[in-house]
C-alpha cells in the first residue's frame, strides 16, 4: 500500500512548526526543548481562538500549516484525528464537578469531552462536510492514525488527512498517565503523487520485528518516549533528511508498521508523474 | 500490501455472526422478542442518586461479570458488558472459527465507545487520598479509562492478534467502524474484523446531558409532538464481519454501504435542515448502489430531541419522500450513546431476519409537522434492504445500508 506525503503540519517542544524545524529533525541543528508554543491558526476567529481547548488549538494549527503546505483546500479532504487520551483538562475538570458535593457540569464542557471535539471544530471552520473519523489507540494512537489515513486514501483513491495530538494530563490523572510535551502532527496524504509531494511512503504492516525507530537526538527521543503523537518524529526526520529510509513504527504489542519513505523532488514529479527519486 | 489491493471493493461485507447485550436482554432471542412485543426497558434511574427525574435502559445484574485472573485489571462496567456480549449466542467460538480460517493476525479489531471504562475513573475520583489527592493505587488507566481500553479488552478475550483502534466520534462511532473494517478488508490489511462496541452508564453522560438540556424526565418519546429529549441507555453490540463466501447462506446478513459526512455547523447541535445526515444517508446508497426506492425499512437516529427529530425528518423526507417507513428505537433501548450504531445495525438485521419492522414504543402523536413516514406501532414486514443512521456530537454522522443475501 503506497501513499504519497503532500503537506506536513507540526508543533511541539522546540518544533514550531514543520518549515523551521526540519534541520532540527534531520539533525542539522540542536533541538532546544521549550514548551510547545501552538500558533494563532488562521482557521480560527480570534474569539473562537480565546475559547478553544488546548487539543482543538493545537489541531488546528498544524492542520492549517500541512494544507497551506499541500496547497490544497481543506473543505472537501476527509480526516482523521488520533489521539492518546484526548482533552485530559476538560475531563480532569469534569470528574473533579462530579467527585464534589455540587455535581453540576458546565455544558460546554461535556461537549468539549468527547474525543472527537477537535475533528468538530475542524469540520465547523473549514466547512468540511467531507467524512472524519476520530481514534485511539493509546500508546499507538499516531500509528493506528496513519494506518486508517493511508487505508482510505488507497482503497478511496482520494486524498486524507491525519492529524495527531497528545496532551498532558493534570494531577492526579498525570501521575498514572505521564506524557510528555504537548505536540500534534498533521500529514495531508495523497493516493498519487501530486505537483506538492514531499515524499511516498509504502506501508508494510507485519508481525514485530525486534527494531524500532528511535532519534538520535536525546531530546527527541524522550519526547518520541514520552508523547504518543510525538511516534511520528522518525517519519518526519526521514522527509526531512531527504533521504530514503526504513522507518520502524512499533504497533500494538505483536506488530511493526513499516514504512519505506523515499523522499520525492516535486519537479520530477509534475514531469514524469511517478517516484522519481532524489538521488544520493 | 500492493496498490493491486485498491481494485477490491470495500463492499459488500458478510456480517457472519453478531452478538448483543442491551436493556431489552441478552442474546438474539430476548432482543427480537422485546422488539415484536414493543417492549420498552426504560425505568426510572436508579443507577446513581440524581437530583433530578430521568429515564434510564439499565442492564440487570452487570456487577456479577466481574473480569478475573489474568484479565482483572480490565474490569469496569463497560468491559464487563463487552465481556457478556461476547459470549452471548456462541459468537466467541464463530470468531475462534474466523481465527482458525484466516489467522489471528489477519483478523482486525475496530471497536467504538463514548464512555469506556469512566466510570471506574469517577469513583476512582471520589476515593482520592486525602492528602495527597492520588488516584488509588489499584486504578488501571490504560485498561480501563483509556479510550482503546474497550478494543484492547476484546483483542484479548478473543485472541486476536490484527490491527486494532477504538473509533471515538460519539454516537456515530460503532457505526463508523463498519467502514473502517470495510476499507481495511479492502485493502488487504486483514481478512475479517470483529466491528462494534460498548457504552455503560456513568454520572458524566448523566449529569453532561442534563446540563445540555436535552435530557427528558419521563422515557424518551422519539418523533413525538411533544417529545422531550432523550433518555440514556447502556448496550453492546459486536459484529463478525469479512467478505461473503460459499459459507454464507440467504439467512446472512450483507453490509452493502458505509456513508460518512460531518455536519460543519455546531458542536452538540445537528444542522436545522439535516445537511449533513442527508450526505451521510446519499453517500451509503451511492456506496451500495441503489436509490432511495430500494431501501423498506430506515431506523432512524430519533434520539427525541426537538432540534435533532426535526432535523433528521427533513432529511429523510428530502431524500426518501413519504414513502419509507422508519421507526427510531430509542424508545425501546434508551440512546446508548456511542453503542448505538452497532445495536440498531443488529436491530435491522434481526428485522430483516424475523420479518419485523420494529415501532416505537412511548410515540403517543408523531409531531404533525414532520412529513417522512413514521411507524409507531411494530408489524410484520418483509425488509430486504435497511439503512440505520447514527449522527453524533462534533457532527459525525454515519448511515449503514443492510441487506439480505438472497
Amino acid at each position: 500500500m503506497r501513499v504519497y506525503i503532500e503537506g506536513v503540519g507540526l508543533c511541539g517542544p522546540g518544533l514550531d512548526g514543520w518549515t523551521t524545524s526540519q534541520p532540527v529533525l534531520a539533525g542539522a541543528q540542536e533541538h532546544t526543548p521549550a514548551s510547545t508554543r501552538v500558533p494563532a491558526s488562521p482557521l480560527l476567529p480570534a474569539n473562537e481562538r480565546r475559547r478553544a481547548v488546548q487539543t482543538v488549538r493545537l489541531s488546528l494549527a498544524v492542520g492549517a500549516e500541512a494544507f497551506a503546505a499541500a496547497g490544497r483546500h481543506p473543505s472537501a479532504t476527509a480526516t482523521v484525528f488520533a489521539s492518546s487520551g484526548g482533552d485530559g483538562e476538560t475531563i480532569h475538570e469534569i470528574l473533579n464537578v462530579l467527585a464534589s458535593p455540587n455535581r453540576e457540569l458546565s455544558p460546554t464542557r461535556f461537549h468539549n469531552s468527547v474525543h472527537n471535539t477537535p475533528a468538530g471544530y475542524w469540520g465547523i471552520a473549514t466547512e468540511s462536510r467531507a467524512p472524519s473519523t476520530s481514534l485511539c489507540c493509546h500508546d499507538d494512537s499516531f500509528v493506528a492514525g496513519l494506518l486508517e489515513a493511508a487505508v482510505q486514501a488507497t482503497v478511496e483513491q482520494q486524498p486524507v488527512a491525519l492529524i495527531a495530538y497528545d496532551v498532558q494530563y493534570p494531577a492526579p490523572l498525570c501521575d498514572v498517565r505521564p506524557i510528555g510535551a504537548a505536540l500534534a502532527v498533521a500529514l495531508v496524504l495523497t493516493p498519487e503523487p501530486s505537483g506538492s509531494t514531499l515524499a511516498s511512503v509504502e506501508l508494510h504492516l507485519r508481525p514485530r520485528s525486534g527494531a524500532v525507530s528511535i532519534m538520535p537526538s536525546a531530546s527527541l527521543e524522550a519526547l518520541r518516549q514520552r508523547t504518543p503523537a510525538a511516534r511520528s518524529l522518525p517519519v518526519l526526520a526521514a522527509i526531512a533528511r531527504r533521504d530514503k529510509a526504513m522507518v520502524m513504527l512499533d504497533y500494538l504489542s505483536d506488530m511493526t508498521l513499516a514504512l519505506d519513505v523515499v523522499p520525492i523532488r516535486a519537479d520530477a514529479v509534475l514531469g514524469i508523474g511517478s517516484s522519481e527519486r532524489v538521488p544520493g | 500490501m500492493s496498490n493491486a489491493a485498491r481494485s477490491s471493493s470495500a463492499m459488500p461485507l458478510a456480517l457472519s455472526d453478531f452478538s448483543i447485550v442491551t436493556s431489552l436482554g441478552a442474546g438474539r432471542a430476548q432482543t427480537i422478542d422485546a422488539l415484536r412485543a414493543g417492549r420498552s426497558a426504560l425505568a426510572p434511574c436508579t443507577f446513581e442518586t440524581l437530583p433530578f427525574p430521568t429515564y434510564v435502559g439499565e442492564i440487570a445484574g452487570l456487577d456479577a461479570h466481574s473480569i478475573n485472573g489474568e484479565m482483572a485489571g480490565f474490569d469496569c462496567r463497560n468491559n464487563r458488558l463487552a465481556a457478556m456480549t461476547l459470549r452471548q449466542d456462541g459468537f466467541a467460538d464463530s470468531v475462534a472459527a474466523a481465527r482458525e480460517r484466516y489467522g489471528s493476525d489477519r483478523i482486525g479489531v475496530f471497536a467504538g465507545t463514548s464512555t469506556s471504562g469512566l466510570l471506574k475513573t469517577e469513583t476512582a475520583y471520589r476515593r482520592r487520598d486525602p492528602t495527597t489527592g492520588r488516584l488509588p493505587p489499584e486504578f488501571d488507566y490504560a485498561r480501563t479509562h483509556n479510550t482503546y481500553s474497550l478494543a484492547r479488552f476484546v483483542r484479548a478475550a478473543l485472541d486476536l492478534a490484527g490491527p486494532a483502534f477504538v473509533v471515538s466520534t460519539a454516537c456515530a462511532a460503532t457505526a463508523k467502524v463498519f467502514g473502517s473494517a470495510a476499507r481495511m478488508i479492502a485493502a488487504g490489511v486483514c481478512d475479517a474484523a470483529v466491528v462494534g462496541g460498548a457504552d455503560t452508564l456513568c454520572a458524566t453522560t448523566l449529569f453532561g446531558f442534563h446540563a445540555l438540556g436535552v435530557m427528558a424526565d419521563e422515557p424518551c418519546r422519539p418523533f413525538d409532538a411533544s417529545r422531550r429529549g432523550i433518555s440514556i441507555g447502556e448496550a453492546a453490540g459486536f459484529v463478525l464481519v469479512e467478505r461473503p463466501s460459499d459459507g454464507h447462506h440467504a439467512d446472512t446478513i450483507l453490509l452493502t454501504g458505509v456513508g460518512e459526512s460531518s455536519d460543519a455547523y455546531h458542536m452538540s447541535s445537528p444542522h436545522p435542515e439535516g445537511i449533513g445526515a442527508r450526505l451521510a444517508m446519499e453517500r451509503a446508497l451511492e456506496a451500495a448502489g441503489l436509490g432511495p426506492s430500494a431501501i423498506d425499512y430506515i431506523n432512524l437516529h430519533g434520539t427525541a430531541t426537538p432540534v435533532g427529530d426535526a432535523a433528521e425528518d427533513r432529511a429523510v423526507f428530502d431524500l426518501f419522500g413519504a414513502g419509507t417507513p422508519g421507526s427510531s428505537t430509542k424508545g425501546f433501548s434508551g440512546h446508548t450513546l456511542g453503542a448505538s450504531g452497532a445495536i440498531e445495525a443488529i436491530f435491522c438485521a434481526l428485522g430483516i431476519q424475523h420479518d419485523f419492522l420494529p415501532g416505537s414504543p412511548h410515540t403517543r402523536t408523531v409531531d404533525p409537522a414532520f412529513k417522512s413516514q413514521y411507524v409507531r406501532e411494530g408489524r410484520r414486514a418483509r425488509i430486504n434492504r435497511a439503512m440505520s443512521n447514527s449522527f453524533g456530537f462534533g457532527g459525525a454522522n454515519c448511515s449503514l445500508v443492510l441487506a439480505r443475501a438472497a
